[in-house]
């Protein structure tokens, strides 16, 4: 039996107001902080999932987005380095299609069945950019989920899946375009979506002689609130049976959109309980699946969803995503571009955020040390992970001059709980709620993006749901 | 046996330049400008000059910065860095060398010009690793954000209230101000009020505008020899009584033990140049000195680290004047890094200076009484990694 053996969400903190965008519709959409994208995400996304699973169980990852970081180089490896994967895995990006995320999870069951791995995590995010001004805008959201597939310790079944192919130009971006495209939504929504996912889904349906009824819980794609009631009366389900999509507290998330609200609907999930999840985009994947063991004390996408900050000014949302120019050094040179060298090298240092350990007297350092600090032997070391370590806030510096999209910088010295002691940016900060002593947690970040390399590192944030890892 | 460097090299000659925002003068200028200062202070010509140490942080490479300008043709040269203690370290390896018996009379020369950077901070430092600046894979972290660190944990240390900590931090600016006023080759050389310095642009909490040092153009250097050639050139010629030094090893960041309250590299550099100069007793017995003020914070744990006040208690000596001009040990008397300005490699021979002119009596408007011995004082680089020197001068006993 293969199917879902852990999963886990990620919504940024922060919310755009949609108040403040031109059309002045009511609620507001998840959006990435500055230091955030479809990577990092996915990566938090992950740290949820792996919460209480052995990392060295899992044989491959798969990470889906439209929103790749680099449209020339993986994102899975990154993933699978921050994560603290095996190195003997299967790495692959899938892409190019909102329906990345659900192809993706049929890789990873096809895959398990056909006996080339027993466990294979699926990542997808998205952050997808709207024009400034247009409809879109209001519509998409930032989120990331993550699952486990595996045939061992299942609690979620599999038991099968229906896809289709639809050639149509209905939301695209060329390879050059930076912001998303569609055409005529009468004509994406008729000939495409509202047309398309129903086959999918009454072939499914009808292979396994269940009618909507049999189901305890509907989750699909929809581009926006009227698509997803349309298609709720289209595929003859009552909307009590349907997942909350969140449209104007999340948006659209895109690749990650159907997926976590998969994610959310297990929060509920029972044993026996029929589940449909139907995807669409240049075709659809219809999958059901069929609860066996309920999921317990994961943070889950309510808690996300609570846990919010509410950006209300635009001019701050347009440098986080760095439509405006922005001052790269103030009363200082401006940071030199990361050596691609140097972060090869340091790679299980900043990525996998590897410390060590000295066999000699215990010592817990970061960064890696050839001579200990403590008892200076030399070469004694033994690696030690601390990306899941939660800190308590030792000193801190506020600084108003240094240019960040984010500002003040906040600059932290943080003490890991079993040891050890870290310089770190904090992000995600209300400044005036930071002081000594809190408690924080190690986010995956983009520290800052020079000439096209991207230096992710770690920072430190206050920790934002008391649950779940 | 470890020897001690005390009464074994005189100074007999320092010059140093006005330090500022030098918009005309080029590098080479202001070390034509201090040396040629001090070959007159000192009576003797460039030829006599046997060998030189040139300290820069930005500076040339080589000896470029000195030998060329100077033209002191295949003369000896190092040239060394180390951050903001590299005047001093200029001045301690020149004074190895003639204690050595190597060299009857050198130059030491510490310069920057930091000015045709274009910025009016210096560039930001990871804590660890920035040598080769694009090697930098980790979170760069701003100097006065290094040192707002310090602050908030000596406030949260002692229980002190941010808001109270902040203004004894502004007397610290206040009284390097005053100082500044009566000191003419400083780059500041106005009062300020504590409500100016409180209420001053903040820059990383708590530390202001005023909480920082300037950034400056400048160049210091000294001729040394040893005390019995010195006799023929002056009679009021100033010895080197003990030169300590200290490379922190960053063992503030790594484990979580360190307390940072304090900097265990400044204890060390002080330790070696008391030992040297047999201090005990440093409140009582130092009459000057000149410390490194980069962030006022830091010259307030300067005051604890170098045993001037008890730990904890600096703040109830800067509020009993203690440090002021007519105190019981007057700090940073020619307005310290604040107000006389901070080209990194020049601080450290500028320090010595102010100890040197005042041990001759000749500060004028600043002048102390009766200053039998001075101390000057470096601290640079990043927290946990700092180099820090202590050098104590006196006269003829």
């Amino acid at each position: 039996m293969v199917g879902l053996v852990s999963y886990g969400v990620y919504v940024p903190l922060w919310r755009l107001d949609l108040g403040i965008l031109d059309g002045g519709l009511r609620g507001e959409k998840a959006i990435a902080n500055f230091d955030e994208d479809s990577l990092t995400m996915g990566v938090a996304a992950g740290m949820n999932c792996l919460s209480n699973i052995d990392r060295s169980t899992i044989d491959g990852l798969f990470f889906a987005t439209t929103t790749s970081p680099y449209k020339e180089k993986q994102i899975s490896v990154t993933a699978a380095v921050a994560l603290d994967l095996r190195k003997d895995i299967l790495t692959a990006d899938f892409a190019n299609s909102l329906r990345a995320g659900t192809t993706a999870l049929r890789a990873a069951v096809d895959a398990i069945k056909a006996g080339a791995a027993k466990r294979v995590m699926v990542i997808a995010a998205d952050t997808r950019l709207a024009l400034p001004g247009s409809e879109l805008e209001a519509l998409v959201g930032d989120g990331a989920a993550a699952f486990i597939v595996g045939n061992e310790g299942v609690k979620v079944s599999i038991t099968d899946i229906h896809s289709i192919c639809d050639e149509i130009l209905d939301v695209w971006r060329a390879d050059s375009d930076k912001y998303v495209r569609s055409w005529e939504g009468r004509f994406t929504v008729d000939a495409g979506y509202l047309r398309v996912l129903p086959i999918a889904v009454s072939a499914l349906m009808k292979r396994n002689n269940l009618t909507p009824k049999d189901f305890s819980k509907a989750v699909f794609y929809a581009p926006d609130a009227r698509r997803h009631r349309d298609m709720a009366r289209i595929l003859g389900f009552d909307m009590a049976q349907v997942q909350d999509p969140l449209f104007g507290s999340l948006g659209d998330t895109g690749t990650a959109f159907s997926l976590m609200m998969l994610a959310a609907s297990l929060e509920q999930t029972k044993p026996g309980d029929n589940i449909l999840l139907a995807n669409y985009s240049n075709g659809a994947d219809a999958f059901l699946l069929e609860g066996l063991e309920e999921f317990d004390g994961k943070r889950g996408i309510k808690d996300y969803i609570r846990s919010k900050r509410v950006l209300k000014d635009y001019v701050s949302y347009l440098r986080w995503r760095e439509l405006v120019e922005m001052v790269t050094g103030r009363r200082r040179p401006p940071t030199p571009m990361p050596s691609a060298s140097a972060i090869w090298r340091e790679r299980e240092q900043n990525i996998r955020l590897y410390g060590v350990k000295c066999k000699q007297c215990g010592t817990v350092q970061y960064p890696r040390q050839r001579v200990c600090v403590k008892c200076h032997s030399k070469d004694q070391f033994e690696s030690y992970r601390f990306s899941d370590k939660k800190a308590e806030l030792f000193t801190y510096g506020i600084d108003y001059v240094t240019p960040t999209p984010d500002p003040p910088l906040i600059l932290a010295v943080i003490n890991f709980e079993g040891g050890g002691r870290m310089w770190v940016y904090m992000t995600d900060k209300d400044q005036n709620e930071v002081k000594i002593g809190m408690l924080l947690e190690m986010t995956f970040r983009k520290l800052f993006t020079s000439e096209g390399i991207h230096n992710y590192f770690w920072k430190s944030m206050p920790v934002r749901i008391r649950k779940g890892g | 046996m470890m020897e001690s460097i005390k009464d074994k090299v005189a100074i007999i000659g320092m010059g140093c330049t006005r330090f500022g925002e030098l918009w005309d003068k080029s590098f080479e200028d202001l070390v034509v400008e201090a040396c040629y200062e001090a070959f007159e202070n000192a009576g003797i010509e460039p030829e006599d000059i046997q060998a030189v140490w040139m300290g820069t942080a930005y500076g040339p490479h080589r000896g470029g910065g000195i030998i060329p300008p100077l033209k002191l043709g295949n003369t000896p040269v190092t040239r060394l860095e180390n951050a903001c203690a590299t005047g001093t370290d200029a001045l301690r390896n020149a004074c190895y060398a003639v204690a050595a018996g190597v060299y009857d009379i050198v130059l030491a020369c510490g310069a920057d010009k930091l000015k045709d950077y274009g910025f009016s901070g210096l560039p930001a430092s990871p804590p660890s690793y920035p040598e080769i600046a694009l090697s930098q894979t980790r979170p760069a972290t701003p100097m006065p954000t290094q040192f707002a660190l310090l602050a908030m944990r000596y406030f949260h240390h002692y229980g002190i209230d941010p808001a109270e900590g902040k203004r004894a931090l502004a007397k610290i600016t206040v009284k390097n101000h005053h100082n500044g006023t009566l000191s003419p080759k400083a780059h500041f050389r106005r009062e300020v009020s504590l409500e100016t310095v409180i209420n001053a642009p903040m820059i990383a909490w708590p530390l202001g505008l005023y909480d920082c040092c300037g950034v400056s153009d400048g160049c210091a250097a000294a001729i040394l020899t040893r005390p019995e050639i010195a006799r023929k050139y002056r009679d009021d010629y100033v010895l080197v009584k003990g030169l300590g030094i200290a490379g922190g090893d960053e063992y503030a960041q790594i484990p979580s033990d360190f307390d940072w309250v304090h900097w265990e590299e400044n204890l060390k550099a002080a330790k070696i140049a008391y030992g040297e100069a047999g201090i005990t007793t440093p409140r009582e017995q130092i009459d000057i000195a000149i410390v490194h003020d980069c962030f006022t914070i830091n010259e307030l744990v300067t005051y604890e680290d170098l045993g001037f006040s008890p730990r904890g208690k600096a703040i109830d000596d800067i509020n009993a004047g203690f440090f002021e001009l007519d105190g019981g040990l007057p700090v940073n008397t020619d307005g310290g890094l604040k107000c006389f300005g901070h080209p990194i490699g020049a601080s450290g021979l500028r320090m010595v200076y102010e100890v040197y002119t005042q041990l001759q009596a000749k500060a004028k408007a600043r002048q102390l009484k009766n200053v039998k011995l001075g101390l000057t004082h470096n601290i640079g680089g990043w927290p946990g990694a700092f180099t820090a020197a202590v050098a104590v001068f006196g006269r003829e006993e």
